[in-house]
C-alpha cells in the first residue's frame, strides 16, 4: 500500500508543526522520518494515522483518499514510544484486542484468535509471555508486544512513532536489526519516527529528514549520508566541520587546501562554505605533503577503538573536529598541545544563502 | 509514620543492585528523618487523643444511646411508618442522584483531561463551587428558582408541576452538593493516564464506546467506585440544603437524616438514636469499603510500577 501526502499543513496555535510536505511513501518500504524535535515528524506521522486532522492537504493510501476517514476504520498499525499497552489486560490479551473488539459479524473465532495470536507472539520472539501482564516485561519485550499486537490486526500500513527511544542504548541496535529482518519477512509498508541518524540510516530502505515542519531531503540512506541536500542536513547526519571558502570557477580554497565545487562552474570570486566531515579530516604528523592547513591540537579524547581530535587553526576560531583510528594516532606519534596538518579529503561546499538551515 | 516507612524502603530498593554498603545508606537515611522518642510519643498521643474524643466517644454515644432500651426498641423505632418513609425517600433519591452524578462525573473528567478547549480552568474550578459554598443558600437559591414565590414558581404551577417540597427539589439539591465527588477523583487520574491507551485502541479498530468500555473504564474502575462510594455517602446523610426545600412533610418529604431532627426535636431521643444508627453502620461501611479500595488500588500501582 503506497501512501500519498499532498500538500499537507498542520499548525498548534502559533507553532507551524507541518509545513506544505508533500511525500509519497513506496509500497512495501521501510521509510524513516528523520529530523530534530519539533520538526514536525511526529505529527506527519499522527497525520498519517488519522490521529491528528491536517489543516489543509489530503493523505491518499493507494490512491484512494483517506483524509476525512476517522482512524479505527483506516487499517493502520500505530506502535507508540511509550509501548501504550493495555495495562489491565495480559500480553495474550493486548495482542488479541484488534480482533476482539470487531463487530461478531467480522469478528473471528475464539480458535482462529488464538491461532493468530500465539503465531504473531512466536513472530516477536515472545510467546512465553502469553499469560503474564505488561508490567511484568521489560521495555524491549513490551514494544515488541506493541508491534505484535499492532500487527494483529493485518495493517496496511505500520507506523511506528520512536519506536525505541524509550529504551537503553544496547537493546535500542538489538531491536532495530531485529526490526529490518522483520521487515524484510513481512514486508508491510512501514514509516517510523526517530531523532536518531544512526537508526535511520541503519535500519531503513529510505530516509527522509524534516526541519521545522519541512521536508529538507528525501533518498536512499547512502544519498542523504554521502550527498546532503543542504548544510541542515549535513550537520545533522554525522560530526560536521564548517569552513570558509573562496569559490572560483568550479573549485573552492579553504587556506591552501583546494576542494572540488563543481555545481558552480560560472562563479568567480564567490564566498562560501566548505562542510566537511571529522572522519574525512586527514590528519598529517609532517608538513612534507601539499594542500595541507597547520593546525595545533587543543583536546585528545579517546573513545573506544577511535580517537577524537580538536584541532584550532588560523582559518576561524572554532574547533575543527577529527577522527582517526586508534592505531594510526599511535602510529603518527601525535599528542595533544602538539602540531600538526590538516588535508580535507572530501567535503561539499553551499552558498551562503543555502548555508542559512 | 507510613511516608517514612516508604521512604526507607524505596531507599533501599533504589540501591539494592548497584551499591555494597546500600544498608550503610538505608541507615544513613533514618538518621536523617528520624525524629527522637519523646517527639514521637507527643505526636501519637496528641493525635489519639483526638481521635478518641471528637470521633470514637460519639460514635459510642450513637450506638449506646441506640440500644440502650434493647434491641425490641430499636426494631420499633425503625419500622415506625414515618421512618420507613423517610428511608425509602432517602434511597429513591440517592438511586437517582448516584448514577446521574457518576455520568457528570465521568463526562467532565473526561473532557478535562483528554481534551483542551478555551475556559478549561474555570470548569475546574465551578465543579469546586458545591464544596464551597454553605448548604443552606443552596437550597436557598433553589427555593427562589423554583418556589411558589420564585422565578419559575408561575410557570410550574400552571403546568401542575412541584419541585419545592417535593421530591424533585430534594433530588437537585442533593446531586448539586455531591456534584464534585466522582468528577474530583477523576481528573488526576485520567490527567495522569494520558490518551496514548486510548489512542492505541483506536488504532486497532475500536470505536468510541468499545475504546470507553474496555479501555477506560478499567483504568479509572477504582477511582470511579470510591468517588461513587463518597457521593452515595454524601448524599445519604446531606442535611442542609434538604431542611430548606423538603418542607419536612412528616412521611412525605422527610429524608433519614431530617427524620432523626424531628425525632430529637420530639424529645425521643432513643428513636433518634436508632435512626442514627443507620446511618453511622452505613459510614462504617464506607470507610470500610473505601479502605478495601485503597488497599487494592495501592497493590495494583505497586505491581504496576514494579
Amino acid at each position: 500500500m503506497s501512501i500519498e501526502i499532498d500538500r499537507v499543513n498542520k499548525r498548534f496555535r502559533d507553532f507551524v508543526a507541518v509545513d506544505d510536505a508533500s511525500l509519497t511513501f513506496r509500497e512495501g518500504e521501510l521509510t524513516a522520518l528523520l529530523g530534530p524535535s519539533g520538526s514536525g515528524k511526529t505529527t506527519l506521522l499522527r497525520i498519517i494515522a488519522g490521529l491528528e486532522q491536517p489543516d489543509s492537504g489530503r493523505i491518499r493510501f493507494h490512491g484512494e483518499d483517506t483524509t476525512d476517514l476517522h482512524v479505527s476504520k483506516r487499517g493502520v498499525g500505530f506502535v507508540f514510544q511509550h509501548y501504550a499497552l493495555f495495562k489491565h489486560m495480559s500480553v495474550f490479551d493486548n495482542v488479541a484486542f484488534g480482533l476482539t473488539v470487531r463487530p461478531r459479524s467480522t469478528r473471528p473465532t475464539k480458535r482462529e484468535i488464538r491461532d493468530k495470536v500465539m503465531r504473531l507472539l512466536e513472530l516477536v520472539q515472545l510467546d512465553w509471555t502469553a499469560h503474564r501482564y505488561p508490567h511484568q516485561l521489560s521495555g524491549g519485550q513490551r514494544q515488541r508486544i506493541a508491534l505484535a499486537r499492532a500487527l494483529a490486526v493485518e495493517p496496511k500500513v505500520l507506523l511506528l512513532d520512536e519506536p525505541f527511544g524509550a529504551l537503553d542504548a544496547k537493546v535500542r541496535a538489538e531491536l532495530r536489526r531485529w526490526l529490518r529482518r522483520l521487515h524484510d519477512e513481512i514486508h508491510v509498508t512501514s514509516i517510523f519516527v526517530t531523532h536518531d541518524q544512526e537508526e535511520a540510516l541503519e535500519v531503513s530502505d529510505r530516509v527522509i529528514v524534516m526541519n521545522q515542519g519541512r521536508v529538507e531531503q528525501d533518498g536512499s540512506p547512502e544519498e542523504v549520508y554521502d550527498a546532503p541536500a543542504n548544510p541542515f542536513v549535513y550537520r545533522f547526519l554525522g560530526n560536521v566541520n564548517r569552513f570558509d571558502a573562496h569559490i572560483h570557477e568550479g573549485s573552492a580554497r579553504i587556506g591552501e587546501v583546494t576542494l572540488p565545487a563543481p555545481q558552480y562552474p560560472h562563479h568567480r570570486h564567490a564566498s562560501g562554505h566548505a562542510f566537511v566531515r571529522a572522519h574525512d579530516i586527514d590528519v598529517l604528523a609532517t608538513a612534507d605533503q601539499p594542500d595541507t592547513l597547520a593546525a595545533r591540537i587543543s583536546l585528545v579524547s579517546v573513545v573506544g577503538p577511535t580517537v577524537r581530535l580538536e584541532l584550532v587553526t588560523d582559518q576561524g576560531d572554532t574547533p575543527i573536529h577529527a577522527e582517526m583510528a586508534k592505531h594510526r594516532f599511535n602510529a603518527l606519534g601525535l599528542e595533544q598541545g602538539g602540531q600538526a596538518w590538516l588535508r580535507p579529503r572530501q567535503g561539499r561546499v553551499f552558498l551562503p544563502e543555502e548555508a542559512t538551515g | 509514620m507510613n511516608t517514612f516507612n516508604q521512604a526507607t524502603r524505596d531507599g533501599r530498593d533504589a540501591g539494592a543492585p548497584a551499591v555494597v554498603d546500600d544498608g550503610d545508606l538505608a541507615r544513613r537515611w533514618q538518621r536523617a528523618t528520624d525524629e527522637p522518642a519523646w517527639l514521637k510519643a507527643v505526636l501519637i498521643t496528641t493525635a489519639l487523643i483526638f481521635v478518641g474524643l471528637f470521633l470514637v466517644l460519639p460514635l459510642s454515644v450513637v450506638l449506646y444511646g441506640a440500644f440502650e432500651r434493647g434491641l425490641a426498641a430499636w426494631f420499633e423505632a425503625v419500622r415506625d411508618p414515618d421512618a420507613l418513609s423517610a428511608i425509602r425517600l432517602t434511597l429513591l433519591i440517592v438511586a437517582i442522584v448516584v448514577p446521574l452524578n457518576t455520568v457528570f462525573g465521568v463526562a467532565a473528567a473526561w473532557a478535562i483531561a483528554k481534551f483542551e478547549f478555551p475556559g478549561k480552568p474555570v470548569l475546574i474550578s465551578l465543579i469546586d463551587m458545591p464544596f464551597a459554598i454553605s448548604p443552606v443558600v443552596v437550597g436557598l437559591i433553589f427555593v427562589i428558582l423554583f418556589g411558589s414565590q420564585g422565578w419559575l414558581g408561575p410557570w410550574l404551577a400552571a403546568h401542575d408541576l412541584r419541585i419545592i417540597f417535593a421530591a424533585p427539589g430534594i433530588v437537585i439539591v442533593i446531586a448539586f452538593g455531591t456534584l464534585p465527588f466522582i468528577a474530583r477523583e477523576l481528573i488526576p487520574l485520567m490527567q495522569q493516564q494520558g490518551k496514548e491507551e486510548e489512542e492505541a485502541s483506536l488504532t486497532l479498530g475500536a470505536g468510541g464506546l468499545k475504546t470507553f468500555w474496555y479501555v477506560t473504564l478499567p483504568n479509572i474502575k477504582w477511582g470511579l467506585i470510591y468517588g461513587v462510594i463518597l457521593c452515595n455517602a454524601r448524599a445519604m446523610g446531606e442535611f442542609g440544603a434538604v431542611a430548606v426545600v423538603s418542607g419536612r412533610i412528616r412521611g412525605e418529604t422527610n429524608t433519614v437524616p431530617l427524620h432523626i431532627e424531628v425525632l430529637y426535636n420530639e424529645y425521643m431521643f432513643t428513636a433518634a438514636f436508632a435512626v442514627s444508627s443507620l446511618l453511622t453502620g452505613l459510614a462504617l461501611v464506607t470507610i470500610a469499603i473505601k479502605s478495601i479500595i485503597e488497599w487494592q488500588d495501592e497493590r495494583q500501582k505497586r505491581r504496576a510500577a514494579a
